[in-house]
């Protein structure tokens, strides 16, 4: 071998290990994370710690069961927000749009993407906390689902626009309408794909902190209805993890490994849509 | 240039003018934005009998198929001058949904929509507003494009498990069920197999007898069995349209000497 084929070779070797090297560290992140979880809360997690209320302060135990459901009741105020608006837009923008138009919206969503979460909660502060004078379920979702729209809107435009044109052009000569053929032809064509980018959507939306801060507050107790401040997980976690008792630094702990192991079964159950879309051979 | 449909003396038994036309074309030229496709096209379409269109790729064949039941708006920027006629009327001032309900057409790929085998074929009666009495209808079609005996214990089963040959038949039931006068296929056999071919030939020859068909095709031994006349097209014009036996035995122009022979295309 010479002197150049084995500086080539080496230079190969080093290359592969630090490709090789940074793929594990995002692998192992991932699981580090998730043992830190398991580690420091597993202890906490009873069945009571589902179904119980938060203990009175100095106490020992409670749960986060007003969190969890506070959580899902955002989750449908935000749902009921972004998922309209998110698909509608992502119609017009696939569909209907001029070159011009979809870039300007294209572009603004994008913006609106990396519109930092604690920006969207001073705004749904304004505009419905101060006009509603309290804190609210309706205004936490509200900034939730402000969250929710322009994710929703790109990755269902991709999915609108990956459906073939043969399939809407057999709709079409069959004397169907644009709207008709979008309707029942290329929106059912593309559920597969809408459904894992709503699914995505609300399973990043459910760990936001700071959009619920200031709208959706937190409490103590059960919340009825959306008029009241409510709950939530990651606010939850926040509060008891500044909290001086080391007993609810474990349910911080604790409720993180639930919230987790919530956002891992929604991408769970996003890759069983996708995978079963795409075993009926499209 | 030959272009009005021309039969020479000695010409076959059968000769346009003696046939009832169903579709007539004039002076049709055909523009992609600032690109002209079509040049002068002036086609009959004979009631009740396959007209075949072919020629080489690029030549303007599926581009005039593609006019007759207006499937050229769905892109932007076409325009077209010249008119076509369906039973003497403008098909350019009828309603587009009503003219597609008239014309149906048949993709170069099977294109069955992501539903059931029932409802690709009730979509059309569906988008045409009939609610009652589907079943026969579909059943009615699919028997039409010999799929019923393949099908009838699955109709509720996704037409994606169906192999491409019967996709392509299922496509073809789904136009017939709005009971259309014409129907269109463009290359309508390129992705399947020879016997799935047959099939869909064997099927044609069947279905001239209520309906008139046009279609495209890149085989001429294809448009040779199955088709009563043949339009040569090269390059955006209609070179020579006669007979298909006449066509394919004594071609008057050149060209298509040329290009049934095999010397190019």
């Amino acid at each position: 071998m010479t002197a150049r084929t084995i500086w080539r070779k080496s230079l190969n070797a080093l290359m592969l290990s630090i490709t090789g090297i940074c793929a594990l560290v995002t692998v192992s992140t991932l699981f580090l994370i998730l043992g830190f979880l398991v580690w420091n809360g597993a202890r906490s997690l009873h069945w009571t710690f589902f179904t119980n209320l938060p203990a009175p302060t100095g106490e020992i135990g409670g749960g986060i069961a007003n969190a969890i459901l506070g959580s899902a009741k955002l989750l449908l105020v935000a749902a009921s927000i972004g998922i309209p608006i998110g698909l509608i837009g992502a119609i017009y923008l696939a569909e209907y749009a001029g070159a011009k138009w979809a870039f300007f919206i294209r572009y603004a969503a994008d913006l609106m993407n990396g519109v930092p979460s604690i920006v969207i909660g001073i705004f749904a502060y304004t505009i419905v906390v101060v006009s509603m004078h309290h804190f609210s379920a309706l205004a936490g979702g509200f900034a939730l689902g402000i969250m929710m729209i322009p994710v929703i809107l790109r990755s269902c435009e991709e999915f609108l626009k990956a459906v073939p044109r043969s399939l809407r052009e057999g709709a079409m000569a069959l004397g169907a309408s644009k709207w008709r053929t979008i309707l029942t032809v290329v929106v059912p064509a593309a559920s597969g794909g809408i459904i894992t980018a709503i699914l995505l959507a609300l399973a990043r939306v459910a760990g936001e902190t700071a959009p619920l801060l200031f709208t959706a507050f937190g409490n103590q107790f059960w919340s009825s209805g959306f008029n009241q401040p409510t709950a939530a997980l990651p606010v939850v976690i926040y509060n008891y993890a500044m909290s001086s008792y080391e007993d609810l630094h474990q349910q911080a702990w604790a409720a993180g490994l639930v919230l987790l192991g919530l956002v891992l079964v929604t991408n769970l159950l996003t890759r069983m849509v996708l995978g079963r879309q795409t075993a009926q051979g499209r | 240039m030959i272009s009005v449909p021309s039969v020479p003396a000695g010409a076959p038994k059968e000769t346009a003018q003696d046939l009832p036309m169903r579709m007539k074309v004039s002076n049709l030229d055909f523009y992609y934005g600032k690109t002209q496709a079509l040049f002068k096209v002036n086609v009959n379409i004979a009631t009740n009998r396959v007209t075949a269109l072919i020629g080489p790729s690029g030549c303007g064949k599926s581009t005039l198929l593609r006019t007759f039941n207006r499937m050229h708006e769905t892109l932007s920027h076409t325009r077209l001058t010249g008119t076509i006629q369906l039973d003497g009327e403008d098909i350019l001032r009828q309603d587009v949904t009503r003219l597609r309900r008239r014309i149906g057409m048949v993709f170069q790929r099977p294109n069955p929509f992501p539903k059931s085998i029932y409802d690709n074929v009730a979509y059309g009666l569906r988008v045409n507003g009939h609610k009652k009495a589907l079943h026969d209808a579909v059943e009615h079609s699919l028997r039409r494009a010999a799929l019923w005996e393949e099908v009838k214990d699955r109709l509720n089963k996704s037409a994606y498990g169906l192999s491409g040959g019967q996709q392509q038949r299922l496509c073809i039931a789904r136009a017939l069920a709005v009971d259309p006068e014409v129907l269109l296929l463009d290359e309508p056999c390129s992705a399947l197999d020879p016997i799935s071919t047959a099939k869909i030939e064997e099927l044609l020859i069947q279905l001239k007898e209520n309906c008139t068909i046009v279609i495209v095709t890149h085989n001429m031994q294809q448009a040779a069995r199955v088709s009563d006349f043949t339009a040569f097209m090269l390059t955006g014009e209609l070179v020579e349209f006669s007979p298909t036996p006449h066509l394919f035995t004594t071609p008057t122009d050149p060209r298509t000497e040329a290009y049934i022979t095999g010397r190019f295309g």
